[in-house]
Formats: structure tokens, sequence, C-alpha cells
């Protein structure tokens, strides 16, 4: 059977070659998406079932159906769902950008700079009675902030005729090291109370997400992973080393910092609004390419999919397991993530 | 002789140490040239720069006359096409999405996959004889179906000239052959430019047209294998003692080093 086909239309005007395989792997993770989604609506305290989260969300069912659903549980599994595809997408594009598998949001740095902003600003903006003296509203553009200063950072300290991959990742590693130990830092340094606040951040929830943070975050990431789809022919070529890319005609270190100014930007918004979610932007993607290959036509949606599956999930057993306990997701992401990983390491060992 | 690519005092360095110091050279257009010259001479990265891999220090490479650091990337990508030493495909990556990759100065947004863009890619893979793998992931080929899913994307890319560097290392002497031939054929049949490093001196006298032998940062001869390459050439670029004699198959120079090693001729005659 021919694994492709080739789409062209408007008198050739638009013309791709499609992977049969990799749309119906993607159509079946968009489905999954869909039903973790709605059944994840469904749990906690009072269940709801499939059919009545349907007919709830086009607007029929009871008040306090109506309540549950549309104040507390669909923006945390909105922002979730949105947290998980800007990290995976995020790991995707460095990981083919920087050409190391290890590469993930985590190891640059961003997400530790990201750390030490919101400990920085939990402690500078406590008074004597802990109490916050500005609102915690600032918090996630405090988180941005901090992302954004430390991946440039890492930009700029990698520069030497333009950026290596290596040198990104080296610097990347000793500049996340480093933020590390700021946060830890702080963390000891300020009142306790504050360092339990920190430290659920760091780990990474969704508790307690508005309808305020989705209408952020919701155009934010699609549109930067909208961006981020139209560039995988450039991802495609970096992947093949920096020699190949430009003898194809690729502008590598102009590709180079706009992936990178995207990757920020999605991991940015996604740590702004739920912390450090680990392990995601590491996993996903590989998970992606074990299924649907290296072409990153393929790569970014399936690991973007897998990516709110992920979150969703973990946020799901966070809340509803341990109940009333809530264990942040970032918790769990590794929890349930690595074992369909190392799953499917196992099957592709001799592929 | 019409040339298609020119380098005008070029001076290239890494860092400080100057690697080719103000070289005028004019490669020929519709020929197969070979550098050659003895490890760290610099004729790879000679050839980088002409692939505007590496930036020059001083001086230009003109390609059809034009500077190739005034013209667009994308420009100069279908006009040539770069194999560099060695490359490494990604985990998974199948023969034909490689292929494919050649086609990026072509691709625009929405037209990713054109007519042209296939009717190259099958004429490539054709080529170079690889069409029944065009699914297999790159990693899992034979050293020698690698190195010819590689060439098929330079090929892919449609350009007139195409640079090689080492295009047989690695590979035993059979699958050696089997990629000069092939580029040999390129030549012959479409006329296309072909630029190599090759570090086989009888190989690049068989399938050169035009040889450049570099030493000391310079180009020490240049021309035809038979006309300019003798015993002295390959004592001062290649530092070794040899006796030149004719390939009994092809009738070029072939190059007989001395050195120790088991004599079993009745006399010594060295």
């Amino acid at each position: 059977m021919n694994q492709y086909k080739s789409f062209r239309k408007l008198e050739g005007k638009v013309s791709f070659l499609l992977d049969k395989k990799a749309i119906f792997i993607l159509i079946s993770f968009l489905v999954v998406t869909g039903v973790v989604f709605i059944v994840s609506t469904g749990l906690g305290d009072m269940k709801l079932s499939p059919l009545t989260v349907l007919n709830v969300l086009f607007g029929g069912g009871s008040e306090m159906e109506q309540l549950v659903v549309q104040s507390f549980r669909l923006p945390r599994i909105i922002v979730a769902l949105m947290v998980g595809i800007a990290l995976a997408v995020a790991g995707g594009i460095l990981q083919g950008m920087i050409r190391n598998p290890l590469a993930s949001p985590d190891i640059l740095g961003i997400t530790g700079g990201a750390s030490v902003a919101v400990v920085s600003f939990l402690s500078f903006f406590s008074d004597a009675n802990n109490s916050l003296t500005v609102s915690i509203k600032w918090l996630p553009l405090a988180a941005f902030v901090g992302a954004a200063v430390i991946a440039l950072l890492v930009y700029i300290l990698a520069w030497k005729n333009g950026v290596s991959p290596i040198r990104i990742v080296l610097i990347g590693i000793g500049v996340s090291a480093l933020m590390q130990a700021l946060t830890t830092l702080m963390m000891i340094m300020g009142p306790i109370y504050r360092a339990s606040q920190a430290n659920i951040w760091i780990t990474g929830t969704v508790y307690g997400s508005s309808w305020n943070n989705v209408a952020i975050l919701v155009p934010w990431t699609v549109v930067f992973v909208a961006i981020a789809f139209l560039m995988a022919k450039n991802i495609n070529i970096l992947e093949l080393g920096d020699d190949i890319a430009t003898g194809v005609g690729g502008r590598i270190q102009r590709q180079r910092f706009f992936l990178l100014l995207i990757s920020t930007a999605l991991v940015g918004g996604a740590v702004a609004f739920a912390g450090g979610i680990g392990f995601v932007g590491l996993m996903a993607p590989h998970m992606a390419r074990r299924l649907v290959g290296s072409s990153f036509g393929a790569l970014l949606p399936v690991s973007a999919l897998i990516g709110g599956i992920l979150v969703m999930l973990a946020d799901l057993i966070g809340r509803t397991m341990f109940s009333p306990l809530e264990i942040p997701a970032g918790v769990f992401t590794a929890g349930i993530g690595a074992p369909y990983f190392i799953y499917l390491l196992f099957k592709n060992r001799n592929a | 002789m019409k040339q298609v690519i020119e380098t005008q005092n070029l001076t290239l360095s890494y860092g400080e140490s100057i690697i080719i110091d103000d070289l005028n050279l004019q490669i020929p257009k519709g020929e197969i040239t070979v550098f050659i010259g003895g490890n760290g001479c610099g004729k790879s990265t000679l050839l980088r720069s002409i692939a505007r891999l590496l930036k020059p220090k001083s001086g230009a490479v003109l390609l059809d006359g034009s500077a190739i650091s005034k013209m667009s990337s994308k420009d100069v990508a279908k006009q040539m096409s770069i194999l560099p030493q060695s490359p490494v495909a990604p985990e998974g990556l199948t023969v034909l999405q490689l292929v494919k990759q050649g086609r990026y100065p072509y691709q625009t947004w929405l037209k990713q996959w054109t007519e042209e863009d296939e009717e190259k890619v099958t004429m490539a893979l054709k080529a170079t004889a690889i069409e029944d793998l065009k699914d297999r992931p790159v990693d899992s080929l034979s050293g020698g179906q690698r190195q010819r899913a590689w060439i098929a994307m330079t090929l892919a890319q449609d350009t007139d000239i195409i640079l090689l560097d080492e295009p047989t290392t690695y590979l035993d002497m059979t699958h050696q052959i089997e990629i000069l031939d092939l580029l040999y054929e390129l030549n012959e049949t479409e006329k296309r430019t072909i630029v190599m490093v090759l570090h086989d001196l009888n190989l690049a006298c068989r399938y050169a047209d035009n040889i450049v032998a570099i030493k000391d940062r310079e180009i020490y001869a240049q021309g035809k294998p038979e006309h300019i390459i003798s015993c002295p050439l390959v004592k001062s670029v290649f530092g070794m003692d040899c006796q030149i004699t004719k390939d009994p198959l092809f009738g070029t120079p072939l190059c007989i080093p001395f050195g120790k090693g088991r004599c079993i001729l009745k006399e010594v005659g060295v």
C-alpha cells in the first residue's frame, strides 16, 4: 500500500504530501483528546455522564450542573489542555532545532527562569503578616517575564558568530542549574508559608484556573502553535544539521531565533498559568516520533495532542483520586506518561 | 574553458590560523573537478566556503560571475547543492522524507509538493536506484545505501552544480566505485558540474577531468590528471615517494607508493 498521497488544489497553488498513516494517528488522537476532555469534565465530587456533559456544554442541564461544569471544571480543563499542547510543541521544536533528543524547556532554563521570578514575586511583595502587597493576578506576568528574560540570556550567552545547538544546550543547562539554586535560596530565606505556596507552583498545577486565564491562554497558545506548524518545514531541514540546512537554502540563524522565540512564548504562557509542569515537553515529542516518524508536519500536531491528553489526565488524577486532597498535576505528568513512554521504547526496541 | 565557479583573492581562516591564502581558482562548467591534498591542507575548507557554509575572511566566491554572498541563500540553492562529509539523518526519517528535503528551496508555505517536486524526487530515487527503499528509515540502511539516499537528496535539489565532500568515506571498494560511477554518469548524461574532495588519488585520476592539488594554503597545480600527476607533485603535495604508471584498464595515471611491505618480485626493482 502506498503510504503517501499527493494533495493538490486550486490549480497547484496549494500542494502537500500527505502521510496517510500519520493522518490516521492524528485523527485517532483528536478523538481521544475529545473523549478525555468530556469524561474529565464529568468526573469529580459531582459525577456527570458524558452525555450529560455534552448536554451541559450545549446549554442544557440543571443550574447546578451548569455551575459545576462552567465555573469549576471547564476553565481548568481547558487550561490543562492548552498547557499540555504548548509544552509539547515547544519541546518538539527544541528537540528538532537543537538536534538533541534530551532538549526540553526544562533543561534550557526557561522554566527555571519562571520559577525564580515566581519565588521572588512571592517574597518581595509579602509584608510582615505574610500577605501580598500586590495582587496575585500579576503572578503569571512575573512568571512570563522570568521565562522570557532567561531565554534571552541563554541566547545571548550562546552567541558566537551565530548560535550553535550544542552551545545553547550547555549554556541552558548551566543557567538552569543556577536558577534552581536561586529558587532554593529564596525559598529557604523567605517565610515558610511562601515556600510551600511557591513549591506548589513549581510542581505545576491548574488548580484555580478561571475564565480570565482561559481568555488569555487560548488565543496565545493557538496563535503560536499555528505559527509553529507553519515553520515545520524549517525544523525539518534544521534537523539535518547546519551544513545541509544551509545547503538547501535555509537561513538557519534567523530560523533558529524565531523558533526559540516561539518556544519561549509557548512555555512562558504555559508556566504563567500552570507553573512548572515537567516532563511533558520532553516526553510528548518522543512519543509522537515513535508513532509518526520524524517529519515535523506530522510530529508537531501529534505531540501537541499527546501533551494535551497527558496534562488533562494528570490533572484528572490529581483532583479525583485523592479527593478531597488536591495533588498538583505536575506530580502525575511523569507518573502516567513515563510508563507509556517506556512501553513505546520497549515495543520499538528492534525497529 | 567556461568557468562556472571562481574565487577571487579568497582567504579562509579558522580563528587566527589562515587555511587558504589569497586564492584565485576557476572551476570549469560541465566537468568533474576533484580537490586533492594531504590531511589538513584545506581542501574541505575550500569546498565548504564555495558552498557558503564558511564565511571567507576576505575575498569572494563567484557563481556564474556574481558574488555568492550577495545572492539569497535559496537562489544559490537552486544552482548549487552540497553534500557535506558524513551527514547524519534524524532517527526514523524515511528515505522519501529525506530526499524530499532537497526540494526546500522551491517550497513555499502553501506549495510543498508540486508536480515538479514529485517528478524530481522520483527521478532522484531512480538515478540512485533506491526506489525500493523509499519507505525505509535512513538509519536502517547500509552505508552505501545511506550515502545514495543523501546523494538523491542533493539530486532532488535539481542544480547544475553538485559539491561533495569525500562522498566515498567509510564505504567499501564496491560502493566507492558505485557512487563515483553514478556521479560520472550524471556528468556524462546531464552535463552537471561536479566538484568533490577525494582521498584516493587513483580514483581521482580515473574520474576527474580536472584536478586541483592544494598545498601550503594555495594551489600547487591544476589541470588534467594525465598532465599534472607526477612523482614530484606527489612528493610535494603528499610528502610521499612513489612511482607513476598507467592504469592497465583505463590508462589514467596510477600512483604506487614506495615504502615497506612484502616484496615478492624475483629481482628487487626498487
